[in-house]
């Protein structure tokens, strides 16, 4: 029977909340396996971590190792070569760490590899079958992975919830002397934090959102004029920062901020996941896009399927009209 | 500096609709506007920019078919010295693997100091790069935002992290690079510039010329196999305004007002 592993994630001591979510998914795979934990890293921070994982994980394989004091994927890579059994099935969170680890990992391994899995339907002897979503969430894909040499998934962030479970008393397994001296190619250098931008989205109830609908850089001012009327702020997605309309400060979504406004207007915003992701508290979201099939009305309170080059300067337009014949007291400023 | 460029063609999301076909095991692909992948656009534009400083050339190549030669051209209208396109029958129905082990035969024949590949394709793998730097026992760093050339012959990368934040290292080359997008602005290509490079051959190598890890390529060794699509569940689902634009106008202004939204 092959072997499932989750690979935990931690900062500061403490597990990443992605770990949660990778047993549920392991969950998925047979419910009567009892995944193990793999854990890397060095120095004081990784006995607290592991400590923690023993109340849900029956097992939890621990590698202290200097060179993995920073998760650098070639050496995470390279330990878990030497560690893990033939056919294992390892589930690694689909983010910025799981993106640089998996697809190697599956080829060393010699295992299949499926990323960014968001359901997964069960198992047929040795049968996986998953679901992922293509071009750009417009469409959903039923896959089936072969699990006879094993597998390495990736799995999107918020797709499983984690379940209420009793609590276990877990064991941790020291595998540090099983890694040996890891070396490698890429050599981490820094972090450096994102700077702040002259308005700070993080903080504003209510945010007017401009995606690639808004088509040239000229038009962000149509955006920026409805946000005045409103006493809003523009926020964008990811297309936005990439085109150089807007500044990286201005990004919702996982590589950008995380925001939790009380009303989100996301205009011409097609709504991967990795934008939602960015998007907490539950807002009222309003979804203005002229394609009907854009992800975002999955997720909207309110749709409206219309082209917003045209929409917003009528919006903006009414919206001055009725705030100038009833100015709101509570907000005179 | 020697830089392969791994591309692809795709249909484009942003100027398409994608609807299913009466099957249901693919897209309905007539009308489509296909364009070169847009994570792949800014790889090759990165590696232009490298080597107008460092020196060098930039090679393209895809794996597909004659249909994906106009990528190939819209890329050397850019300023890429060579296209090259991978083709076989063989290679078809190939996973994320198979099409690694295609473009590793090919890596293999020429010498290639930097490989760089766009971080993702229309089907969200994220894969291919990855799967290319370990087959070659190159080291690999995915969702680069900033490439630089050091003295001692390195690279400084910068990868996007969680919360706009930037992870820095140094890598040895030969390596392999996902580019995120956004790293550079890629230059206008216009249809004179396709025009000049509109009857330059394109060679064209197959599974005998590459000698293709047979074990790894092709639909029956693909260990990954897309069954259907299907269109997503709507989760509750946006309640969708169905009005005139005016009516639409004032139903959202209560909603929103309703909501705290005007202040």
């Amino acid at each position: 029977m092959a072997r499932t592993f989750v690979y935990v994630a931690h900062k500061a001591g403490v597990v990443d909340d992605s770990a949660a979510e990778l047993m549920a998914a392991a969950r998925r795979i047979d419910s009567a396996a009892a995944p193990t934990a793999l854990v890397t890293g060095w120095g004081q921070d990784l006995d607290p971590v592991c400590a923690s994982l023993c109340a849900s994980f029956r097992e939890v394989w621990k590698v202290a190792n200097e060179s993995l004091a920073y998760p650098n994927a070639e050496l995470v890579r390279k330990a878990l070569g030497k560690l893990l059994p033939p056919d294992s099935i390892v589930l690694v969170s689909h983010d910025h760490f799981g993106i640089d680890l998996a697809p190697g990992l599956s080829i060393k391994t010699n295992a299949a590899f499926v990323s960014d899995v968001m359901g997964i339907e069960g198992k047929d002897k040795n049968v996986l079958k998953l679901i992922r979503q293509e071009f750009g969430g417009q469409l959903s894909a039923h896959v089936h992975c072969d699990l006879s040499t094993g597998a390495v998934l990736t799995i999107r962030p918020g797709a499983f919830k984690p379940e209420q479970m009793a609590a276990v008393q877990g064991q941790v397994v020291d595998k540090s002397s099983e890694v040996g001296v890891l070396t490698g190619g890429r050599r981490y250098l820094e972090t450096v934090v994102a700077e702040s931008g002259d308005v700070d989205i993080t903080k504003q109830p209510v945010l007017i959102s401009i995606g690639r609908g808004i088509q040239e850089k000229d038009n962000v001012a149509i955006a920026q004029e409805l946000a005045d009327a409103m006493g809003a702020v523009v926020s964008c997605s990811r297309p936005v920062v990439d085109a150089k309309w807007l500044d990286k400060s201005r990004q919702v979504g996982s590589s950008g901020k995380t925001v939790k406004p009380k009303v989100y207007l996301a205009c011409g915003i097609s709504g991967s996941f990795q934008h939602l992701a960015g998007l907490k508290g539950n807002p009222f979201i309003v979804a203005i896009n002229k394609n009907p099939k854009a992800p975002i009305f999955q997720v909207a309170d309110v749709g409206i399927v219309d082209d917003i080059l045209e929409f917003l300067p009528e919006l903006t337009s009414k919206i001055r009209e009725v705030s100038s014949a009833q100015p709101v007291a509570a907000h005179a400023s | 500096m020697e830089i392969l460029v791994c591309a692809r063609r795709v249909p484009d999301t942003s100027e398409n609709e994608i609807h299913l076909n009466d099957a249901g095991n693919d897209i309905e692909r007539d009308d489509l506007v296909y364009s070169i992948n847009e994570a792949d656009n800014y790889a090759v534009e990165e590696a232009l920019q490298i080597v107008s400083r460092v020196g060098g050339s930039v090679s393209v190549v895809t794996v597909g078919s004659e249909e994906d030669e106009e990528i190939l051209r819209r890329e050397m209208a850019m300023g890429a010295s060579h296209g090259v396109l991978l083709s076989d029958d063989a290679f078809a129905g190939s996973d994320g693997r198979g099409i690694a082990a295609v473009l590793k035969a090919f890596v293999q024949k020429g010498h290639y100091d930097l490989i760089l590949t766009g971080v993702q394709a229309e089907d969200g793998g994220a894969q291919v790069g990855g799967m290319l730097a370990a087959m070659l026992d190159y080291p690999f760093a995915s969702l680069v935002t900033a490439i630089e050339v050091r003295d001692n012959g390195k690279l400084k990368v910068s990868r996007e992290i969680e919360g706009g934040n930037k992870e820095i290292s140094e890598i040895d080359l030969p390596c392999v690079l996902s580019i995120q997008t956004g790293i550079n602005e890629p230059r206008y290509v216009g249809m004179r510039g396709i025009r000049q490079v509109a009857s330059v051959p394109i060679p064209k190598f197959g599974s005998a010329d590459l000698g293709a890890d047979a074990g790894l390529v092709g639909e029956a060794s693909a260990k990954v196999k897309r069954v259907d699509y299907f269109v997503p569940a709507l989760g509750k689902g946006a309640e969708i305004l169905q009005g005139s634009r005016e009516e639409n106008i004032a139903k959202l202004i209560e909603l929103v007002a309703a909501k705290g939204g005007l202040n």
